[in-house]
């Protein structure tokens, strides 16, 4: 069933996206990435000797610091700093160097316009469920670019994609804050990039799936029938191939002959 | 310095795992054989200490975790309710180790502008240093505000509690319920038992009985005030306790290789970090799916399998809930 969104996307459409790199040039690392209005920034330093406290020195270790565009840093805060830590050690192979720090700040530019003040209930409510969350996609994948930018080792990157759910049980990839408000459910994804790989899929395969199909995170809000999740998945799956395409056009095409900044 | 116990391998082996003696010689005979490093001659007290993923491995090859239990299986789950006294709802839940008091406490307030027939519910979680050795006076638990956040918005989010049932007089005064829960012992699956107290603590709650004065002002009254002489009708009589609808019921588990460990320990959780947590209501719908990050990913298939191994525990739990309540009606 198509559902026609306020600005004209298809309900598998992505808004625009743009990632440029090496934006700060005194950060080790640095992406500035947008997907329609929601801008971020990402700043990698690392790694630096010395793990954090209580830290397994057998490893390097990640922090994250969010900054949010306005207010105090809250519980809210520490829950993305927790997420995207897990996250990103996920994809980061911390065996090469360890007994290291790698900081990543996020810094919120823009979070998609401004709230207009709602006059019922139920719009109430998901503001307060929602009031940043959506930037959480666009965290992940700000920060991965930004650590392919520092030239830390990395598994493969972290694509991440928010898809929502409509009353009807229609899946909407990539809404935007207003859209978000009047979904009953949404969920943000993250998987690995896809492979481009010239060795047949079949040998690419764990487990009679694709590496790239499987989930490193997973956030849901509201209530969903399961299948609906699981259909949010499949969808969620498809539009991380498309940004992965996207990621490596971007990425690729940089001056191989950049001066490494650490050192 | 630690000094360990002088035992041999197979008689701890056959206490940690509770498998008969004959049986585990053999495994034991062919486990060593199979790895071939000093495992055999080690003492399992310092195997467990130093190589903790390949003890932990060497389990789940019989699928079977050392402290005996399957590898679908959640731990013992009690539940009182009830436990503190001069709360309005209160519940301690053990799930294993893990131990957690949750507390709510009513009162009176203006409600918001744009809900005005709605109370609210304020939730907060404590980690205080008595719950674990890593958790040190003076800093806070990271985990804290996290699982704070999370409680929130789960509790909020599944519409457990129909927040209209809290209002006392539109637009004028509703109930603000303060649940807080403090975690006395952390040993795993923190988010599960913490979820689990609320739920035992909003089942448990008894709204007080309050009153309007000539001022308008609501005020509690006690007890004998309403058997006895009653010059003040209490506001709210017949509404004392909150009807739960959809209880969102939560289970945590560990990805690890092909292996999925339901309700782990501590000592598994900081093993083995992939965790990915399940939360399901009463009518089977998915609440939250949660697996923040993590070494393995998880396909299709052990997605589906966590939320399989939810739903039996999610009607362990119902159960035990309604033991627990139907205990209390009894007293």
């Amino acid at each position: 069933m198509e559902v026609d969104r306020v600005d004209g996307r298809t309900p598998n459409q992505l808004r625009p996206l743009t990632c440029s790199c090496n934006v700060l040039n005194r950060a080790h690392g640095s992406a500035r990435w947008s997907q329609g209005d929601t801008i971020l920034l990402a700043a990698v330093y690392g790694p630096k000797a010395g793990t954090r406290k209580n830290g397994n020195p057998e490893k390097a270790s990640i922090e994250v610091i969010w900054k949010p565009k306005t207010g105090q840093i809250g519980k809210e805060e520490k829950e993305y700093e927790m997420i995207l830590e897990r996250t990103l050690q996920s994809i980061c192979l911390l065996t090469v160097n360890p007994n290291t720090t790698t900081s990543i700040i996020l810094q919120v530019v823009n979070d998609d316009g401004a709230v207009s003040f709602l006059e019922n209930y139920v719009m109430f409510k998901m503001t307060y469920l929602t009031k940043k969350v959506q930037l959480l996609p666009s965290a992940i994948n700000a920060a991965s670019a930004a650590l392919l930018d520092a030239g830390i080792p990395l598994k493969h990157l972290a694509v991440a994609i928010s898809c929502g759910l409509e009353e009807s049980g229609s899946v909407l990839l990539d809404p935007t804050k207003l859209e978000e408000q009047k979904m009953k459910a949404f969920a943000y994804l993250v998987f690995p990039n896809s492979v481009a790989s010239i060795l047949p899929e079949a040998s690419l395969q764990v487990e009679g799936e694709l590496l790239e199909h499987g989930m490193i995170t997973s956030v849901t809000h509201g209530v969903m029938l399961v299948d609906s999740y699981l259909h949010c998945l499949e969808r969620g799956r498809s539009a991380s191939a498309k940004m992965s395409d996207f990621l490596r056009r971007s990425l690729q095409s940089r001056v191989p002959n950049d001066l490494p900044k650490t050192g | 310095m630690r000094f360990f116990k002088k035992t041999t391998w197979a008689p701890s082996l056959r206490r940690l795992s509770g498998l008969r003696r004959e049986e585990k010689q053999e495994d034991i005979m062919g486990l060593t054989d199979a790895s071939g490093d000093l495992a055999g001659e080690m003492e399992v007290d310092a195997f467990r200490r130093l190589f903790p993923l390949r003890f932990y491995e060497r389990h789940l090859l019989e699928s079977i975790r050392p402290d005996a239990r399957p590898l679908g299986k959640a731990r013992d789950t009690t539940m009182a309710l009830g436990a503190v006294a001069s709360a309005d709802g209160s519940a301690l839940v053990k799930i294993g180790h893990t131990t957690m008091l949750a507390a709510i406490k009513m009162e009176v307030m203006t409600p918001a502008s744009e809900s005005p027939g709605e109370g609210c519910i304020a939730i907060d979680f404590h980690m205080p240093p008595i719950c674990s050795p890593l958790i040190r006076p003076g800093r806070p638990a990271e985990a804290a505000p996290v699982l704070s956040k999370q409680l929130t918005d789960i509790i909020l989010s599944s519409e457990m509690v129909d927040l209209k049932e809290l209002c006392l007089i539109p637009g004028k005064a509703a109930w603000m319920a303060y649940l807080d829960i403090y975690c006395l012992d952390a040993d795993g699956a923190l988010f599960d038992a913490a979820l689990l107290s609320a739920v035992a603590a909003f089942s448990h709650l008894c709204i007080p009985a309050v009153s309007v004065n000539d001022e308008g002002r609501v005020f509690a009254i006690s007890e004998e005030q309403i058997e006895g002489k009653s010059l003040k009708e209490p506001l709210n009589k017949g509404k004392r306790k909150l009807t739960l609808s959809c209880t969102p019921l939560a289970l945590t588990c560990i990805l690890h290789k092909k292996y999925i460990l339901a309700d782990p320990t501590a000592e598994e959780e900081s093993i083995m970090e992939t965790l990915a947590t399940v939360v399901l209501d009463m009518s089977g719908r998915l609440v939250s799916f949660y697996k923040p990050g993590g070494t393995f990913l998880a396909y299709t298939s052990a997605v589906q399998d966590c939320i399989s191994l939810t739903r039996q525990r999610v009607k362990e739990l119902q159960e035990i809930l309604t033991e627990a309540i139907a205990d209390l009606e009894l007293d």
